[in-house]
């Protein structure tokens, strides 16, 4: 389900990247740092972010954001199915499969 | 012919001379692996090198140039191409853990080309993890060395391309463009090459950095060979539907291409604080030489550049924290050993397996693009965006190309960026403008720093305007050698 | 109870009926084995790249104009990140920022009233694939061959205040989208699927109460159940003082209970962007109005039809257009026996009787659309009677048999010439003697008891007015 809700909310805080906001990314990016990973990563993403921050001062009022500059025709693929069974091949680079699936331990929802 | 003298060729001279019969393909291609049998060692710009593999590819194409079965301009001409563009039973690696034993089934669109074109692989370039990085030393697989000087980088992330073809350890390359990975090494290697407009060339079978701006594009001894190289792989591909209709670049045309008329235009922001005063001064005589044959140089404003480098990273860094979700451990690429749970695998595979850089950038992604960020990061830079679109929509009404320079700096010693990210991004200053906008960009040599470190200059033009860029670049190297020297020959006069 | 409003809103998922996936050449088919449908595309692979398939645009346009929406010019794809093994690439392409439908309506008729259910939008998106749990080796296995099935998702205003109003709208949802060719809509098969948004408020309340998101109903009765189940537990939240969390649930319909579900339904960071790899799809006026055009007359105009051309009661033609395939089967006799109300009455009796028995759908009859008309026309032409045609027709179903074949094969034909039927009729009368001076002596009912005991001599075969006729005849001549 999308809700437009969910998207506009607050504007964002000064940036400043504390642990909190490390530990929020890690947990969304699925990654987790090292303790001293952590405190570089939290230090370059502050001064990255200050430098980000300039962008605020640019007046975008009323311009409209350009997601593909290139533009063509637009170009569609016909419905045809035309791709063979090649499931041996898309399987070869897994770490583990098992009866023509991809496996992973143990999961419910 | 001895195999010094076949490397000094050029990629075109090369073809002229086995289509002649001078020499054959597979001659040229033992030149070339002896070559980086020789450098490849300290170099460290190749991944992968098909030596056998690739003789035997030379001697099919041989053959079927004697039976005039292949034409085209670059036939039988020895080639290496990046590690993140993908070739069919071949590992293809990004130059990260997580891909170190990734094996493709299916090759890039442009590898087809290619085959069919009659190019001899000789094998995959090292590169900045993922793309990430604008020095080559965040390869899983080692940094890469300047040829011009082991203790510099060769720039990245494509600095295996532009230092294979700068050791002549390669006679044109296939590297790719995010944000300056092609014109910045190039810059720094003194070798020249082309970022084309976006949607040129096929984008299928190229491992994603960031979509909007990624674009694969040659890198050469001199503009010529660019072209030659750019034409064997751009065109529409029903498998990229960004892709355009592009015409091929004249080559007879393009070196007869005169300046009278050509109206080009320097931005004055692009000299503004953190410019190295011998890049300025390099860049500056460039422009001067264009005048010198004829074209009418102007300077003006291009207050937006301001803002290019935070609109690109919002832009680069969301699309690639995006991009690189892919990799869970899952289907290919690199699984944690100690994974027991599901959520292991995820974060395990992804810690082990991305370097820091990769992870500095997915993080900065996922906080430009979480909850209640996207309009004050994503948006506003897609604003930008319509705005930096619409600065050069003006420019190019008045002038035909823009120049300036392509890097603020020369090559820094190896070690010197990666303290300190920020200042590594901010070398990027120049050249993330044409991709932000999917404007065509190219690099060349242009002179030389006391330190006898290569200096590039850089060319923007409007879309689809490969043409004249590339007739201007080929002009400019009829009229100057900078493009000449490489590293063996230092200290000679340009 | 009585003190209570349950506001519910829907989403329902349906998978378009292409034969290619949406961004692959993959096939699209359900029920093959596990990752036969899948390629470096659908299996999220590094560097391969998104082609949208022509049909999913044009079947989510008709989607939009069969449900009143406004059409946008403009639409484009979005990428909503989570993290599970169903989704190769980590991140779904979906359409949130510009869907390709908005601001339609559906009207339906539940509890004897006409409302008119307002339709938010309609996006186009990708399924997500399979895991199946095998608990024998401790693991999940991961399929892909549903990944990047197209799906279109309707999402409904929160006008829903009954559980008949949510089944009615299902069924009036399924009826149309089987009418227009975009999907097959079976529940069981998870190619039609709807999510109940679901609140409780007190009545004369203004405000929402917190709502709950139920997944995993597999028919219109468990939605049903759930939506019951649902409110309930929401009235004793609220009466107990307990508080509710908006989260999403999942049905358990055998535990006839709902249960939060833990990982990817909740995540709250979607990461929504638009995806770079799809060009924004510009849809011309000259576009809409050809789809337009060739839109299939749909469940309500077919139904004033059916009642003013072929005089149908409002009831039957209302069963009969609420499927397509009801509605082929039924044109199709109609159209071969020239005779609809007696096309209509066998597949109002007859046919829904075989589905019932049969425990079916009309979208999974199997028989040729010629066969019940050709039925017809036997049984007009008193080739066949009545019985027969019945048990012809239960053949039909059951096998697809050719009825024409299968009355000659059988020696079904009906008898009706008097020569083949008197013997019989003779015999008849000779062995039941006792029937026939029941008759004679006034009891006229007895003669159902011959005439059955005839047919029977007959194998069923025989003209029922002939029997008749000369059962009579012979009793008359014994009168004496
Ligand atoms: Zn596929």
């Amino acid at each position: 389900m999308i809700r437009m809700t969910d998207i506009h909310e607050a504007p964002p805080e000064p940036a400043s990247i504390g642990a909190e906001q490390i530990e929020y990314l890690e947990q969304l990016a699925r990654i987790r740092l090292s303790g001293e990973e952590k405190e570089r990563t939290a230090r370059d993403l502050s001064k990255i972010l200050d430098y980000i921050e300039m962008l605020g001062e640019l007046d975008t009022e009323g311009v409209d954001p350009l997601s593909h500059p290139v533009t063509t025709e637009p170009v569609f693929r016909e419905d045809k199915a035309v791709n063979d069974d090649r499931r041996d091949a898309m399987l070869r680079n897994a770490p583990e499969h098992k009866d023509g699936c991809f496996k992973v331990p143990k999961t419910v929802e | 012919m001895k195999d010094e003298n076949i490397l000094n060729m050029t990629a075109l001279e090369v073809a002229r001379a086995i289509r002649s019969g001078d020499i054959t393909s597979p001659q040229a291609t033992e030149a070339v692996l002896s070559a980086i049998e020789e450098k490849d060692g300290e170099l460290n710009g190749y991944i992968r090198v098909f030596g056998d593999r690739a003789i035997a590819r030379a001697s099919e194409v041989q053959k079927q140039i004697e039976r005039g079965a292949l034409d085209y301009p670059l036939a039988g001409v020895p080639y290496a191409i990046k590690d993140n563009i993908c070739t069919e039973g071949i590992p293809t690696t990004c130059g990260s853990k997580m891909l170190e034993n990734f094996i493709p089934p299916y090759s890039a669109t442009v590898v087809h080309d290619l085959e069919r074109a009659g190019a001899v692989s000789v094998g995959k370039l090292n590169l900045d993890e993922f793309c990430m990085g604008s020095t080559s030393e965040t390869s899983f697989f080692g940094p890469v060395k300047n040829p011009w000087d082991t203790t510099r980088v060769p720039g990245g992330s494509s600095g295996g391309a532009a230092a294979s073809v700068a050791a002549r350890m390669s006679f044109y390359a296939y590297g790719s463009d995010t944000g300056g990975s092609i014109r910045q090494p190039c810059s720094y290697c003194g070798v020249s090459g082309i970022k084309p407009t976006y949607g040129s060339v096929s984008r299928f079978g190229l491992i994603a950095y960031a979509s909007s701006l990624d674009q694969i594009g040659p890198i050469g001894r001199d503009m010529l060979d660019c072209a030659a190289a750019l034409n064997q792989i751009i065109g529409k591909d029903p498998a990229d539907q960004t892709t355009i209709d592009t015409v091929p670049i004249d080559l007879s045309a393009a070196s007869e291409f005169s300046g009278k008329g050509l109206r080009i235009g320097v931005p004055e922001d692009f000299f503004a604080e953190g410019i190295d005063p011998e890049v300025e001064a390099a860049v500056r005589k460039a422009v001067h030489v264009f005048s010198e044959l004829g074209a009418s140089v102007t300077s003006f404003r291009l207050p937006i550049a301001r803002y290019a480098i935070p609109t690109y990273y919002i832009i680069a860094c969301a699309e690639a924290c995006s991009n690189l979700s892919r990799y869970d451990g899952i289907k290919y690429g690199y699984r944690s050993q100690n994974a027991k749970s599901l959520s292991d695998i995820y974060v395990m595979s992804r810690s082990e397996g991305f370097g820091l850089e990769v992870k500095r950038r997915i993080m900065l992604g996922n906080y430009v693009l979480s909850s209640g960020f996207y309009d004050a990061y994503y948006k506003k830079a897609l604003q930008s965006k319509a705005l930096i679109r619409k600065a050069f929509d003006e420019a190019f009404v008045k002038y035909d190309l823009i120049l300036g320079p392509t890097a603020p700096s020369t090559a820094p010693r190896i070690g010197e960026s990666l303290s300190d990210p920020l200042r590594m991004y901010l070398s990027d200053v120049y050249t993330v403008l044409p991709n932000i906008v999917g404007l065509p960009s190219a690099s060349i040599p242009c002179g030389f720093d006391r330190n006898n470190m290569p200096v590039g200059l850089q060319m923007i033009g409007p879309y689809r305007s490969e043409q004249t860029m590339v007739g201007a670049a080929c002009l400019f190297q009829r009229s100057t050698a900078y493009h000449l020297r490489f590293p063996e020959k230092r200290g000679e006069d340009a | 109870m009585a003190n209570f409003e349950t506001v519910m809103g829907i989403e329902v998922h349906v998978e378009l009926s292409t034969k290619s996936k949406i961004f692959c050449g993959c096939s699209a088919r359900f029920g093959d084995e596990a990752n036969a449908h899948v390629c470096e595309g659908c299996a999220g692979m590094p560097g391969t790249l998104p082609t949208l398939n022509r049909r999913v645009v044009e079947y989510a346009v008709r989607a939009g104009l069969a449900l009143n929406c406004e059409i946008s010019r403009f639409s484009r794809f979005d990428r909503k990140s989570y993290f599970y093994p169903d989704l190769p690439a980590s991140y779904q392409v979906t359409q949130l920022y510009h869907p390709i439908c908005k601001n339609g309506h559906l009207d339906i008729v539940a509890d004897g009233k006409t409302k008119r259910i307002g339709i938010n939008r309609i996006h186009i998106e990708e399924d997500a694939g399979k895991l199946v749990h095998d608990d024998w080796d401790d693991c999940s296995l991961v399929d892909y061959n549903r990944c990047s099935v197209p799906l279109i998702e309707i999402v409904s205003e929160p006008d829903f205040r009954s559980a008949d109003e949510v089944v009615a709208y299902l069924e009036k949802l399924k009826a149309t989208l089987q009418y227009l060719g975009v999907s097959d809509c079976k529940m069981q098969e998870g190619s039609m699927r709807a999510d109940i948004n679901l609140s409780v408020r007190p009545v004369g309340s203004e405000k929402f109460g917190v709502r709950t998101e139920m997944k995993n109903m597999a028919s219109l009765k468990s939605i049903a159940r759930a939506i019951a189940g649902e409110t309930r537990r929401h009235i004793d939240a609220i009466e107990s003082g307990e508080t509710l969390i908006q989260e999403t649930r999942r049905w358990d319909d055998n535990k006839g209970f709902s249960f939060a579900m833990r990982n990817k339904e909740n995540a709250k960071d979607y990461k929504y962007f638009p995806d770079p790899n799809l060009m924004p799809v510009i849809v011309e006026e000259e576009y809409i109005r050809e789809i337009r055009a060739s839109l299939p007359e749909l469940p309500e105009e077919k139904k004033a039809r059916y009642i003013r051309e072929f005089g149908l009661p409002e009831y039957d033609a209302d069963i009969l257009t609420g499927s397509r395939y009801l509605v082929a089967v039924f044109e199709r006799a109609a159209d071969i026996c020239k005779n609809p109300k007696e096309a209509s009455n066998w597949v109002m009796t007859e046919l829904l009787k075989l589905l019932n028995d049969a425990q079916m759908q009309p979208e999974d009859m199997k028989f040729s659309p010629d066969s019940l008309g050709t039925i017809l026309n036997m049984l007009t032409e008193g080739k066949i009677n009545r019985a027969v045609a019945k048990k012809t027709f239960a053949e039909v179903f059951e096998s697809d048999v050719d009825p024409v074949d299968y009355v000659r094969k059988n020696g079904l034909m009906q008898v009706s010439d008097t020569g083949s039927i008197e013997p019989v009729i003779r015999e008849v009368l000779d062995a039941n003697r006792k029937a026939v001076s029941e008759y004679l002596a006034g009891n006229e009912k007895s003669i159902q008891f011959l005439i059955g005991q005839s047919m029977k001599a007959l194998r069923g075969k025989g003209d029922p007015q002939v029997v008749r006729d000369l059962l009579i005849k012979g009793l008359d001549e014994r009168k004496g």
